[in-house]
């Protein structure tokens, strides 16, 4: 388990107070101009070497998208973009962080902003999070009468407005594209890539999007070293991570845990062990519904992290781990995605918009069983048509969590579906294509 | 995308108040000159804000008026984000989580009771047209499953017998509480904390 005094966020429960006196007791805002001092270069190296790696969902690593961006400031300004439209089913870090470590992300967001060379950091918050956006509204509200930002923030030098833009139910803006759409106030309809936002994003000009947990551990990491960092966890998988443990356990709970733990600790220590029992367990998504489920044979041993969950062909996503236990019906559970799918599907791409309906309906019958067996193997061309065609990632997003339960699950679907729509007759002859000649029945 | 059905009955006139003609122009000028238009999702939250929870077709007309840009493009945002209401709902919007995380944990319990305190069917006004209902997609707060969001709290870590009893107080106009109702602090793991216990502001 990973100790106490390397955790980052140290209020994740608030247990100790949100307010801008308590942060700043948390060692929040100590030295900021001296971090400052030590030039952008330094800053993005810094990031670089801890292998910080993006924690909305994707893992991209945080130093290297930061790089992309033009050195120098030319015509256009740099913009910072925070993605905080947390949507993914089974995630629920980056409210926690709005509510109770604000200060760690609006220090993250002024860092990061130098970084990149932008005064300007617009906050994307899904528009459900009313309340927390309103808490980070206050928390902004503090910091700049402390002058830790606006003009010459926390006496840098440096002048950083923030912003907060809400938005307003589609999970598709998610997608860093659809968000800067959405922010222009267009449907938050994805772009297609190249041009990567880094060169050309909001209003055509270079702008770095980064996850809210990303840009909150910022801060800690510049302040107690890369290398302290790059120690927790394992090669290319360093740091630690809010995991989200949702679903048929006896405590679901956020908690804060180094990359790589085994799932089976974090379920049995932290979530208080799987409703009935680990001998109960059926599958676990390991990392938000977009993601394939594994099956109870690779939990035993699974790590917790990008590049273990990629060999088992499934993901670390944004860490949303949904835990289902034998007491479910896994098709439903499935099915209930597939209709998440159906309902967010932004309508762009017509393999995403109709195949992502087509899936959710297949499931819905199979779920009841009123499916052919030969269904089975065309849902998952279904998953295969979809996949790898869409402008964004929305498509796999999709038919992954859809392979993954026909990968583990098909004997059980099998079983249960055995409708034959076909009338059937006794033939002893293989199909020929003059076959009525020969079947004096059907002659 | 999700399909909107669009009132039959609309206002003829809408226009901001005072107070939140000032927010709208507060919100314009977050944004660069020239680009007023990343307002209008903003300008459509006051706008439903202030027209008891929905918004007519004046008010986009209005809006697109005010940002100075084709209704249609008002009209396509208004139409594509699933929290702008085209029409009316009750005072008290009761929004049911029913995706995955939340189905496991009796999210459909939750719905059966909505289904018995407010209306037979969803987006329909309760017998004392204050409250209606809806089941929505994933409203993140997976680990504090089921919950439901009213207006603009989350109530959390639900059962039936306490949603009932929740529906019965708003039904009411009785202000609660939000947060978890089996008495948890927020997201933490209930009886079986083992991390962050010695911890203090220093």
């Amino acid at each position: 388990m990973l100790k106490d005094k390397d955790r980052i966020f140290k209020n994740l429960y608030n247990d100790l107070g949100d307010d801008i006196d308590s942060s700043k007791k948390r060692g929040d805002w100590s030295n900021t101009i001296e971090i400052f001092e030590k030039g952008r270069e330094w800053i993005i190296n810094e990031i670089k070497s801890s292998e910080l790696r993006g924690r909305g969902g994707a893992g991209f690593p945080t130093g290297l998208k930061w790089s992309f961006v033009p050195k120098e400031v030319g015509t256009k300004p740099h913009y910072l973009v925070i993605n905080a439209d947390e949507s993914e089913p089974g995630t629920c870090k980056d409210r926690d962080i709005l509510r109770f470590e604000p200060q760690k992300l609006i220090e993250g967001c002024l860092l990061s902003s130098y970084a990149v060379n932008a005064h300007k950091c617009y906050i994307y918050i899904r528009g459900e999070y009313f309340n927390e956006g309103q808490n980070l509204q206050k928390a902004i509200n503090e910091a700049y009468e402390k002058k830790l930002i606006g003009k010459n923030a926390s006496g840098t030098n440096w002048d950083f407005d923030i912003y907060i833009h809400y938005g307003a139910g589609a999970y598709i803006c998610g997608e860093e594209t659809a968000l800067l759409e959405s922010l222009e106030g267009k449907k938050g309809q994805p772009r297609l890539k190249p041009p990567f936002p880094a060169l050309i994003g909001l209003y055509g000009c270079p702008t770095i999007i980064n996850n809210v947990e990303t840009i909150a551990v910022v801060p800690t990491i510049l302040r107690k070293g890369a290398k302290w960092f790059a120690s927790l966890g394992k090669p290319k998988n360093t740091g630690t991570k809010i995991f989200c443990i949702s679903g048929n356990v006896n405590n679901p709970c956020n908690v804060e845990e180094e990359m790589g733990i085994p799932l089976k600790e974090l379920i049995e220590e932290h979530a208080g062990g799987v409703v009935g029992g680990w001998e109960n367990l059926q599958a676990v998504i390991p990392g938000g519904s977009s993601m394939p489920l594994l099956p109870k044979k690779t939990c035993e041993t699974i790590l917790m992290d990008f590049d273990s969950l990629i060999k088992e062909k499934s993901g670390l996503g944004t860490a949303g781990i949904i835990v289902i236990n034998k007491d479910q019906d896994i098709i439903k559970c499935m099915a209930r995605i597939a209709r998440f799918y159906k309902h967010e599907s932004c309508g762009q791409c017509t393999p995403c918009r109709e195949g992502s309906g087509w899936m959710w309906r297949m499931l819905e019958r199979m779920s009841k069983g009123e499916a052919s067996k030969d269904e089975v193997d065309m849902l998952m061309d279904v998953t295969k048509q979809i996949e790898g065609h869409t402008i964004c990632a929305f498509g796999e997003g999709s038919a992954w969590p859809v392979q993954g339960l026909l990968r583990h699950f098909k004997k059980e679907i099998e079983k249960r579906n055995n409708f034959n729509p076909l009338i059937k007759t006794n033939k002893n002859i293989p199909y020929l294509v003059d076959q009525h000649l020969l079947d004096k029945d059907n002659a | 995308m999700s399909l909107k059905k669009i009132s039959k009955n609309q206002p003829e006139n809408f226009q901001f108040n005072e107070e939140n003609l000032l927010r709208a122009k507060e919100i314009m000028q977050q944004y660069p000159n020239g680009k007023q238009q990343s307002a209008v999702m903003g300008l459509l939250y006051l706008a439903q804000k202030q027209n008891d929870n929905w918004i007519p077709l004046a008010g986009l007309k209005y809006i697109a008026k005010i940002l100075d840009m084709p209704y249609i493009k008002v009209y396509e945002v208004a139409t594509f984000y699933s929290m702008y209401n085209l029409t009316p709902v009750g005072n008290y919007f009761i929004q049911v989580c029913t995706t995955t995380p939340c189905m496991i944990r009796g999210a459909y319990k939750l719905v059966e009771a909505c289904k018995e305190k407010i209306s037979e069917k969803e987006n329909q006004l309760s017998a004392n047209k204050k409250c209606s209902w809806t089941e929505v997609e994933c409203l993140g707060a997976c680990v504090n499953a089921p919950m439901i969001q009213i207006n603009n709290d989350y109530f959390e870590d639900l059962d039936k017998e306490k949603t009932l009893k929740i529906l019965d107080q708003i039904l009411k106009e009785e202000v609660l509480k939000p947060g978890s109702y089996r008495g948890r602090k927020n997201s933490e793991p209930e009886d079986n904390r083992k991390t962050l216990l010695e911890i203090n502001n220093a």
